[in-house]
């Protein structure tokens, strides 16, 4: 697959020789990689294999310890507009007064001081974006008493009504069912193309994306490779990022990364317990 | 040896019958604190800990209106707002400490009047004092065994589900998923914490039950990671604070001003305060960007 | 009942009660009541300071209430809030037992510092109390989007410039600004009761956050003035009408919540309350 990145543009997201130390160990090692404007890109690892924190360096709330990281070919600073992020999981009882529509107004003016003063203008974007993430329905409702698949729709909408460049979704599809996890991906490839957005979502599985998936980054251990599907997820490559055997299975159009024979099977162990 | 430390221990400290009940008790107090504290932080449940702790002044002071040990209005109140935590309590860590915040509120109201009564209808005018602030050097010698029993209980129901405790403690999702009836195991803890703040609350007062119940555990648990050292490190650091405390009191009856003796509770507490700090600075450096010391007990 | 004093009661008790409801509604929202507890609760050791040396009550109780805003604050960063809180709570008290068995006064006065005393509020005192409740409704009106930001989604609220650990602290010094006013009229362990009693029940009833937050201020203003009624007609303290009436309220809340819940899905999803 070939990208048609725009010549006059630069990368939305550079990523360069980028290393994270944490508490005296090593979370990435040299990280690499570029992301053009409006491509789909998936972070894919086992839990604890440095996704999370790499979207933390790339928001700003984690200094590298060395590398940099570019965001529309500038370096990265914290309250950045080019990015929209989709936090994992939001802390909310189900009886907190903030209805799905109070918290995508959020997105728009939630870092301005003062109370709340919203124009006509801003509220129809802000029932425009409800409605381009089909969360119409449950916009009056209770924020904290909405399924894992309607929290998501307006996180989504939160992050995308400041119209950033570069959508970062950290394991949106979690503890999704089968259904909503199809229904927030579609969602997010439909609005990404739409928009022209690029998206970098991170996710354990990358069976979910495959159908919409411009490029994949493999994330083991600290370690990365990107490219494409048909490139990164090979037996060879993984193998090789892994540092030790893993065979890469297809089986009814799914891909499954298994440990090879010699090793223990240590990340399909992993694995199977994230789900 | 004797002559030498005469300066250290006023004349008379060992062999003041106040002295003895008050090293007992509070040697006691402190070891359940430290057991059952350790569990208090790793679960997160400080708040709730520190709440039956006042509201135990509740079932203190009506138990003076009526006339009984205030360790029996204590336990009781205790257990009631333990329940009443446990059935308007949600899962969530806010929605628990809204529940603890409800219930500490509503016992407080009580607290009020009750200790409003006690002050203007006897002659004790001591009551809000000796509730609020305790009294080692006043316990009464005859009710050690009934603290012993008390103890018994607390530590006792704490060790007997300590492994499934530990493991709902650590992660209730991980503990359900084994089998562990996580709700009843809670329940369980919660009767123990009842007890455990009721006892101390009501021999060494509602501040130091909790700077007990939670200081020596959670310094122990940013030493170690494991549990049964942490509980030991907790008791042992909290009898050292205790008995420490106690003679700093005792000495302290010489000192300025008006030679009336400086409160238990300021000495231990201060010591409990220092030693967390010291442990902290010590271990925070080295830790740099470390995540909390144990899970949140609900993440 | 309306009388020279009385008036001056149930003007500082309407300021303690609209500060209580704007401060509450984002302490339940944190899930702060903890430290709400703990600040007004420490300042006593202030207060009771502040009477050893002879200075104004006030400047002991804004003085210690600070300081445990910055201590839970501070040694929060690094370990877990609820443990520094509880620390910090038990440090201040063990010094308010100290200053307390050097004073000489009577239980009744500690007693009105803790369980407040309404009806013994003067009229010059109730200029500061205006005054620093004032900047502590300034304050959350400011920070108001920020502060609902990053109580929901503190790294999103990071990622866009929030920084989460200063808005800790500026909300526990605005609990601590509350404290400073309400402890001398309502007493430390009471204005717990205002600041997580009825916004607590607040949100039952609405799920639009101004509303609520108005809302709650309306039920501290009603359950303030009641308590003050029964207080005055019944000559028992208010501290027990205010926790009394706080917990029912709460639990009137509740209750209005489950029967929601038992009414045709269609109708609630409408209004917002609920969703099958």
């Amino acid at each position: 697959m070939e990208f048609q990145a725009d010549a006059d543009l630069p990368p939305i997201l550079t990523v360069e020789g980028v290393n994270v130390w944490l508490s005296g160990r090593q979370i990435l090692h040299d990280v690499n990689f570029r992301i053009e404007a409006g491509e789909f890109t998936g972070l894919i690892g086992s839990n604890g294999a440095g996704k999370t924190t790499l979207l933390r360096v790339i928001l700003g709330l984690e200094s590298p310890t060395s590398g940099r990281v570019l965001v529309g070919g500038r370096p990265r600073s914290p309250r950045n507009p080019l990015i929209g992020y989709v936090p994992q999981k939001i802390l909310l009882d189900p009886d907190m007064p903030l209805r799905a529509r109070d918290l995508v107004a959020l997105g728009l003016d939630g870092h301005r001081f003062g109370l709340p003063r919203r124009s006509t203008a801003q509220k129809v974007l802000i029932d425009e974006m409800i409605d381009a993430v089909d969360a119409t329905s449950f916009a009056d409702a209770r924020v904290g008493i909405l399924s894992g698949g309607e929290q998501q729709r307006v996180l989504i909408a939160h992050a995308l009504i400041s119209r950033p460049r570069l959508l970062l979704l950290d394991e949106p599809l979690a503890n999704l069912d089968i259904r909503s996890e199809q229904e927030v991906v579609e969602l997010v490839a439909r609005i990404a193309s739409e928009q022209q957005i690029a998206v970098l979502i991170s996710a354990h599985d990358m069976n979910p994306l495959l159908p919409v998936m411009d490029r994949v980054i493999y994330v083991a251990a600290g370690r990365v490779a990107s490219g494409t599907t048909e490139e990164v997820v090979t037996t060879e490559a993984l193998s090789e990022l892994y540092g030790h055997h893993v065979d890469v299975v297809q089986i009814n159009e799914r891909i499954l990364v298994v440990a090879g024979r010699e090793t223990a099977a240590h990340h399909d162990h992993s694995d199977s317990r994230a789900e | 040896m004797a002559g030498s430390l005469a300066p250290v221990f006023e004349p008379g400290f060992f062999s003041s019958s106040p002295v003895h009940v008050a090293l007992i008790v509070g040697g006691v107090v402190a070891i359940v604190s430290g057991v059952v504290g350790t569990f208090t932080v790793m679960r997160g449940q400080a708040f709730a800990g520190h709440s039956l702790a006042d509201i135990g002044t509740a079932g203190g002071s009506a138990a003076f209106l009526v006339g009984v040990s205030p360790l029996y209005g204590f336990v009781t109140m205790n257990l009631i707002a333990a329940g009443a935590m446990e059935l308007i309590g949600i899962r969530r860590p806010r929605g628990r400490d809204l529940a603890t915040g409800i219930v500490l509120g509503a016992a407080l109201g009580l607290a009020a009047l009750f200790l409003y009564l006690d002050t203007t209808h006897s002659s004790t005018t001591g009551a809000t004092i000796n509730v609020l602030f305790g009294s080692i050097f006043e316990f009464p010698s005859s009710l050690v065994p009934v603290i012993a029993t008390f103890s018994v209980v607390a530590t006792g129901i704490v060790l007997l589900s300590y492994r499934p405790l530990l493991l709902s403690s650590l992660s209730p999702d991980l503990a359900a998923a084994r089998g562990v009836p996580v709700r009843l195991v809670g329940i369980g803890y919660l009767v123990s914490l009842a007890v455990a703040v009721s006892l101390s609350a009501v021999t060494i007062g509602a501040i130091l039950s909790t700077a007990l119940l939670i200081g020596p555990a959670a310094a122990a648990l940013r030493i170690t990671k494991r549990a049964p050292l942490a509980m030991a490190i907790a008791a042992a650091a909290g009898v050292a604070a205790t008995w420490l405390g106690i003679l700093l009191a005792y000495d302290s009856y010489d000192w300025a001003p008006g030679h009336r003796g400086w409160p238990v509770s300021f000495f231990v507490v201060t010591l409990v305060f220092a030693f967390y700090l010291v442990i902290h600075m010590s271990i925070g450096r080295s830790h740099g960007h470390g995540h909390p010391s144990v899970g949140t007990g609900a993440a | 009942m309306f009388s020279g004093f009385m008036v001056t009661a149930w003007e500082a008790a309407t300021i303690v009660a609209v500060v209580a409801g704007v401060v509450g509604f984002f302490t339940v929202l944190r899930g702060s009541a903890f430290a709400a507890h703990a600040l007004p609760n420490g300042a006593f050791a202030g207060a009771a300071g502040a009477s050893l040396i002879g200075v104004n009550v006030i400047v002991g109780l804004g003085v210690f209430a600070l300081l445990g805003a910055l201590t839970i604050g501070g040694l929060g960063r690094r370990a877990r809030q609820d443990v520094a809180t509880a620390l910090a709570i038990v440090m201040m008290l063990g010094l308010g037992a100290l200053f307390l068995s050097m004073t000489t006064e009577y239980a009744p006065e500690i007693y009105s510092l803790l369980f407040g005393e309404v009806l013994g509020v003067s009229g010059s005192e109730l200029l500061p109390t205006a005054v620093i409740g004032m900047v502590c409704i300034a304050v959350v009106f400011v920070l108001y989007r920020p502060l609902l930001l990053s109580s929901i989604m503190p790294d999103a609220a990071e990622a866009r410039g929030v920084n989460g650990r200063r808005m800790d602290l500026a909300f526990l010094v605005v609990i601590a600004l509350a404290t400073t006013m309400a402890v001398p009229v309502v007493g430390s362990l009471l204005i717990f009761s205002l600041l997580i009693g009825p916004p607590a029940a607040a949100r039952s009833f609405t799920s639009k956050p101004l509303h609520a937050m108005g809302l709650s201020v309306a039920l501290a203003l009603g359950t303030v003035w009641a308590a003050v009624a029964l207080s005055f007609a019944t000559n028992l303290p208010i501290g027990f009408f205010v926790g009394a009436i706080s917990a029912c309220s709460y639990a009137a809340g509740r209750s209005w919540v489950a029967w929601r819940r038992t009414r045709p899905v269609t109708k609630i999803s409408r209004t917002g309350l609920l969703r099958a």
